[in-house]
C-alpha cells in the first residue's frame, strides 16, 4: 500500500482478518471452559449437614465439602480461654477468637483444614498451641486455627455454615 | 523447503536467531514465497483441508481424552458424562466424531483428485506413497477411535476387525489373542486401542511433514499436468493460494457445522449408544461409511483367507499406482479414454460402498463380486493398458497457454458429481437392514429441524408417564433429578426438583457405616428400580428393560433410499422417538398362524418377527395430565418419546442455538474471504 489513505482494499483486507481473529478467539471459548468444574461437580458440591451431638468435647472430626477437608473442633473450656487470653496484635494474622465462631456457640470451631502455606493438611491436637500443626512445612496454629509460627501466612479459613439446631449445622 | 531460502530479516534480534536456527526463513520459503502454479482449481485445496482437519482431530481429541475413561465398566458413560456435564464436551464431542468423517471425505476427495490430475507420476512417486500410509494410518486411528466409546458398533468393529488377523496360517490365533490380550476383545483391548489412538494421530502428522516436503521438493501438480516453466506460470503461495484455500476451507466448515449443529448423529450408528454385550452381536453390523467398499470387497470372496487378502490388497495396490500407470500424460483432461475409465472406476467405488452397506443376500453378492473384479482391473488391467492403447489429446507446453484455453468446466462439474456421489454413500451405512420393514409414520416433533425447540409443557407430562409407568421397568441411570430443572429441559423449579428428588430413596452410607436409604437430592441419579440385571429379568418375566437414558438416540429404523439423502438436508433426527412412539401404539394382536412364543406380544413396530418382551404399558386415562392435554395412549407416547429424546440429548437446544450463530459466523467469514480471494488474484492471469 503505497498511499497513506486507507483504500477500499484495505478494508477488506482488515475486515476479513478481523472476522477470522473473532472467529479464532472464540474457538478458544469451548477449548478452555471445558477444563472449568463440570456440571456434576458444581452440583455435588451443595452443602452438607453435620450432626455435632456425638462429638464429645475435646474431640476433633473432619468431614469433606467440596471436596475440602472441615475440621469441626468441640472446644474444652481451657481451650476457648487460652485461645481468648491471647494479645489479638502480636498475632502473625491479627483476629479475635470471637469473630472466628458464631456467637453463642464458642465450643464449636469448624475450619477449612487446608494450610495456608501450600495446602497440606495439618493434624489436629499437635504442636505447641493445643491445636494444629502442619507436617509439610512445620506452621502451627492455634486452637482457635490462628497462625501461630511457621511459613503459613493466614490464619486457617471459615467455610461458610449456619446452625440448623443448637446440635446440627449446615456447611455451605 | 526447496531452495535456498531469500528470507532476509531486517530486525536484529530475528537476524540473530536465524543464523542459529533458519526456521522462519524455511517457513518463509514453504509457505510465503513458495510458488504455486497458478492454475489450480478448488480440488487443490483439499491438501489444506486435510491439514485443518488433521488439526481439529487432534485438538478436540486431546480435550476429549481429559473427561474419558477407558475402561470397559466405565467408558461408555464416561462419554454420556461427556455429553451431559462436561462444559462444551457435547460440541467437543460431536466435533471429534462427525470430524472423523470429514476428515476421510476430504482423504477421498484428494486421493480422487491425485488419480484425476495423475498427481502420482515422476517425480511425484514418493509424495504419492507417502500420502497412501498416511491413509492407512488415518484408517488405523479411525478404526481405534470408534472403538472407544465401548457400544455395541464398537465392540463388534472390535471383534470382526481383529479376527481379520485369524486368517492367517498358522500363527492367525495367537496373532489375535496377543491383539486382544485376552480370550476376546475386553479391557485390554480397549486400554490398547486407547494408548495406540493416541499415538497414531502424532505419527500421521510426522509422515504429513514428510509428505509436505516431498511435495515442495517436486513442486505441485496442476490441472495441466505440466511442470510450470516460468515465473508466469506459477504465484506466491503467499496470499494467492492461502486464501484460496482458506476461502473453501470456511466453505467446508459451513457444511461441517451443519453436521455437527444440526444432525451430529446421522453419521452415527443408533446401535453404538447401546453399552457393548459381549453376549449379543447386533442384527446388522456394518463399518463407518468410509470403510464400506473395503468390506464390501472382504464379503465378496467366499474363502476367508482370500478375503481377507483381497481387503488389504485393495488398499496396498495404491502403492503401486506410479509405475501401474503406463501413460506419460499426467491430466485426464488431455486423456480421453483414462478420463471416462476414471469415472467408471469411481463409480465402482462408491457401488461398492454401497454393497458394503447391504447385508450380503441375493443380487448384492453378484453385483459386488462384479464390482471388487472391477476395482483390481482398474489398476492391474487398466492403468498399463490404456498407456499403450490411448492416444492423448496436445498436451499444452505450459500452464500459461493452458489457462488461455480454459476448458476445465467440464471437469470441475464432473467432480462436483463426485463430491455428491460420496455424499450419498456418507448417508446409507447406517440404515442397512435386512428386511425393510413398515417405516413408521413421521410425527410432528417441535425440536425437529434447525429451530426446533423442547415443549416444556409436553417434556413435563412426559416426565409425568414415566414416573408413573416406565420407572416401575426402567432405569434413568444417567440422569440426575437436577436435570429436570437445568436449562433446555422441561424446566421444573428448583423447588419442584427438590420435591421430585425426596419422592425417591437414594441408597447411602450413613454415619455409622450401615447402607441406608435417605430421601434423594436434586445431585443424585435416578435410582434404578432393580439391584441389578438378573433381578430385572426375574420381575419381568424374562425380558431385561432396557436403561432409557440415551434409548430415543439408539433406536432408529431404515429410512431407505432416496429419503436417507433427504434427511442430510431436512434435517431428520427424530427417527428415534418416532420409533418409540410407534411401538408404544404399536401392539395388536398377531396375525392368523403366528403363535407367540412364551412371555412375549405382539407389536407391528418392533422388529421381525415383531416378539416384544415388554407387555403394553399404556392405557387412555392412566396417568393424570393437570393441564388439560389429552389422557389417551396417542398423547402419552408422543410426550413421553419427547422426555426420553430429551433425556438422551439434553444440549439439544444449546446446540441449535449455537450451531445457528456459527453459521451466521461462517457465511459472513466465507462472503469475506471470496472478495479478498477476488481481489488477490485480481491482477493474475
Amino acid at each position: 500500500m503505497d498511499s497513506a489513505e486507507p483504500t477500499r482494499r484495505d478494508f477488506l483486507y482488515i475486515a476479513t482478518g478481523a472476522v477470522g481473529a473473532i472467529g479464532a478467539a472464540t474457538t478458544l471459548v469451548p477449548l478452555i471452559g471445558q477444563m472449568n468444574p463440570d456440571a456434576s461437580t458444581i452440583a455435588a458440591g451443595a452443602p452438607i449437614e453435620v450432626d455435632l451431638a456425638p462429638i464429645a468435647e475435646g474431640q476433633v472430626i473432619k468431614v469433606f465439602w467440596r471436596s475440602k477437608p472441615i475440621y469441626i473442633s468441640h472446644r474444652t473450656k481451657k481451650e476457648i480461654d487460652e485461645v481468648r487470653a491471647v494479645p489479638v496484635n502480636t498475632l502473625p494474622d491479627p483476629e479475635p477468637d470471637q469473630k472466628r465462631v458464631q456467637a453463642g456457640h464458642d465450643q464449636w470451631l469448624v475450619l477449612i483444614g487446608i494450610c495456608t502455606h501450600l495446602g497440606c493438611i495439618p493434624l489436629a491436637n499437635q504442636g505447641d498451641y493445643d491445636g494444629w500443626f502442619c507436617p509439610c512445612h512445620g506452621s502451627q496454629y492455634d486452637a482457635s486455627g490462628r497462625i501461630r509460627r511457621g511459613p503459613a501466612p493466614a490464619n486457617l479459613p471459615i467455610p461458610p455454615y449456619k446452625f440448623v439446631s443448637d446440635t446440627k449445622i449446615q456447611i455451605g | 523447503m526447496s531452495g535456498t531460502s531469500t528470507y532476509q530479516p531486517r530486525n536484529a534480534f530475528l537476524k540473530w536467531f536465524e543464523r542459529r536456527l533458519p526456521v522462519i526463513g524455511l517457513v518463509h520459503s514453504s509457505f510465503v514465497v513458495y510458488p504455486t502454479p497458478k492454475n489450480l482449481n478448488y480440488w487443490w485445496a483439499f491438501g489444506g483441508i486435510l491439514a485443518f482437519m488433521l488439526g481439529v482431530q487432534i485438538v478436540t481429541g486431546i480435550v476429549l481424552v481429559m473427561h474419558y475413561t477407558p475402561h470397559v465398566d466405565m467408558a461408555f458413560n464416561s462419554v454420556e458424562y461427556i455429553m451431559r456435564d462436561v462444559n462444551y464436551g457435547w460440541l467437543l464431542r460431536y466435533l471429534h466424531a462427525t470430524g472423523a468423517s470429514f476428515f476421510f471425505f476430504a482423504a477421498y476427495i484428494h486421493i480422487f483428485r491425485g488419480m484425476y490430475y495423475g498427481s502420482y507420476k515422476a517425480p511425484r512417486e514418493v509424495l504419492w506413497i507417502l500420502g497412501v500410509i498416511i491413509y492407512i494410518l488415518m484408517m488405523a486411528a479411525g478404526f481405534m477411535g470408534y472403538v472407544l466409546p465401548w457400544g455395541q458398533m464398537s465392540y463388534w468393529a472390535a471383534t470382526v476387525i481383529t479376527n481379520l488377523f485369524s486368517a492367517i496360517p498358522l500363527v492367525g490365533e495367537p496373532i489375535v489373542t496377543w491383539l486382544w490380550g485376552g480370550y476376546a476383545v475386553g479391557n485390554p483391548t480397549l486400554q490398547r486401542f486407547f494408548s495406540l489412538h493416541y499415538l497414531l494421530p502424532f505419527v500421521i502428522v510426522g509422515v504429513v511433514v514428510l509428505h509436505v516436503w516431498a511435495l515442495h521438493v517436486a513442486g505441485q501438480n496442476n490441472p495441466a499436468g505440466v511442470e510450470p516453466q516460468s515465473d508466469k506460470d506459477t504465484v506466491p503461495f503467499t496470499p494467492h493460494a492461502t486464501v484460496k484455500d482458506a476461502f473453501f476451507l470456511a466453505v467446508f466448515c459451513i457444511a461441517f457445522a451443519w453436521f455437527v449443529f444440526y444432525e451430529p448423529n446421522y453419521l452415527l450408528h443408533p446401535d453404538n449408544y447401546i453399552p457393548a454385550n459381549p453376549g449379543q452381536t447386533p442384527a446388522h453390523i456394518v463399518p463407518e461409511w468410509y470403510y464400506l467398499p473395503f468390506y464390501a470387497i472382504l464379503r465378496s470372496i467366499p474363502n476367508k483367507l482370500m478375503g481377507v487378502i483381497a481387503l488389504f490388497s485393495s488398499i496396498v495396490i495404491l502403492l503401486f499406482v506410479p509405475w501401474l500407470d503406463t501413460s506419460r500424460v499426467k491430466s485426464a483432461t488431455y486423456r480421453p479414454l483414462y478420463k471416462q475409465f476414471f469415472w467408471i472406476f469411481v463409480a465402482v467405488c462408491i457401488l461398492l460402498g454401497w454393497f458394503g452397506s447391504k447385508p450380503p443376500e441375493g443380487w448384492y453378492v453378484f453385483f459386488s463380486r462384479l464390482c471388487t473384479f472391477y476395482y483390481f482391473a482398474h489398476f492391474l488391467i487398466v492403468l498399463p493398458l490404456l498407456g499403450l492403447i490411448e492416444t492423448p489429446r496436445p498436451v499444452p507446453h505450459s500452464i500459461s497457454e493452458a489457462v488461455l484455453k480454459k476448458g476445465k468446466a467440464v471437469a470441475a462439474v464432473a467432480m462436483l458429481a463426485l463430491a455428491v456421489g460420496l455424499a450419498g454413500l456418507v448417508g446409507s451405512p447406517s440404515r442397512a437392514s435386512a428386511e425393510e420393514s413398515e417405516a413408521p409414520p413421521a410425527n410432528k416433533w417441535s425440536f425437529a429441524g434447525p429451530f426446533g425447540t423442547y415443549d416444556r409443557a409436553q417434556l413435563q407430562r412426559g416426565f409425568k408417564v414415566y414416573h408413573d409407568v416406565c420407572q416401575n421397568c426402567h432405569s434413568l441411570k444417567l440422569l440426575s433429578f437436577r436435570n429436570l430443572g437445568e436449562p433446555g429441559g422441561p424446566g421444573f423449579s428448583e423447588a419442584q426438583v427438590e420435591a421430585i428428588a425426596a419422592e425417591y430413596k437414594v441408597k447411602d452410607a450413613n454415619d455409622q457405616g450401615e447402607i441406608a436409604e435417605r430421601p434423594g437430592r436434586a445431585a443424585d441419579h435416578f435410582p434404578p428400580p432393580f439391584e441389578n440385571d438378573a433381578q430385572a429379568r426375574q420381575v419381568t418375566g424374562g425380558a431385561l428393560p432396557p436403561d432409557m437414558s440415551v434409548l430415543a438416540k439408539a433406536r432408529g429404523y431404515e429410512r431407505g433410499f432416496p429419503k436417507f439423502i433427504f434427511d442430510m438436508f431436512v434435517p431428520y433426527q427424530e427417527a428415534g422417538p418416532d420409533y418409540i412412539v410407534a411401538i408404544l401404539k404399536g401392539y395388536t394382536n398377531p396375525p392368523a398362524g403366528v403363535s407367540l412364543p412364551a412371555g412375549t406380544q405382539y407389536n407391528k413396530a418392533f422388529p421381525a418377527p415383531h416378539f416384544i418382551g415388554m407387555r403394553n404399558p399404556l392405557t387412555d386415562g392412566q396417568v393424570d395430565y393437570t393441564d388439560g392435554s389429552p389422557q389417551t395412549v396417542d398423547q402419552y407416547a408422543k410426550d413421553v418419546s419427547a422426555f426420553m429424546m430429551w433425556a438422551a440429548e439434553p444440549h439439544l437446544e444449546a446446540r441449535k442455538r449455537l450451531g445457528m450463530q456459527v453459521m451466521i459466523f461462517l457465511l459472513v467469514f466465507s462472503v469475506l474471504l471470496y472478495f479478498t480471494k477476488k481481489k488477490v488474484w485480481a491482477s493474475v492471469h
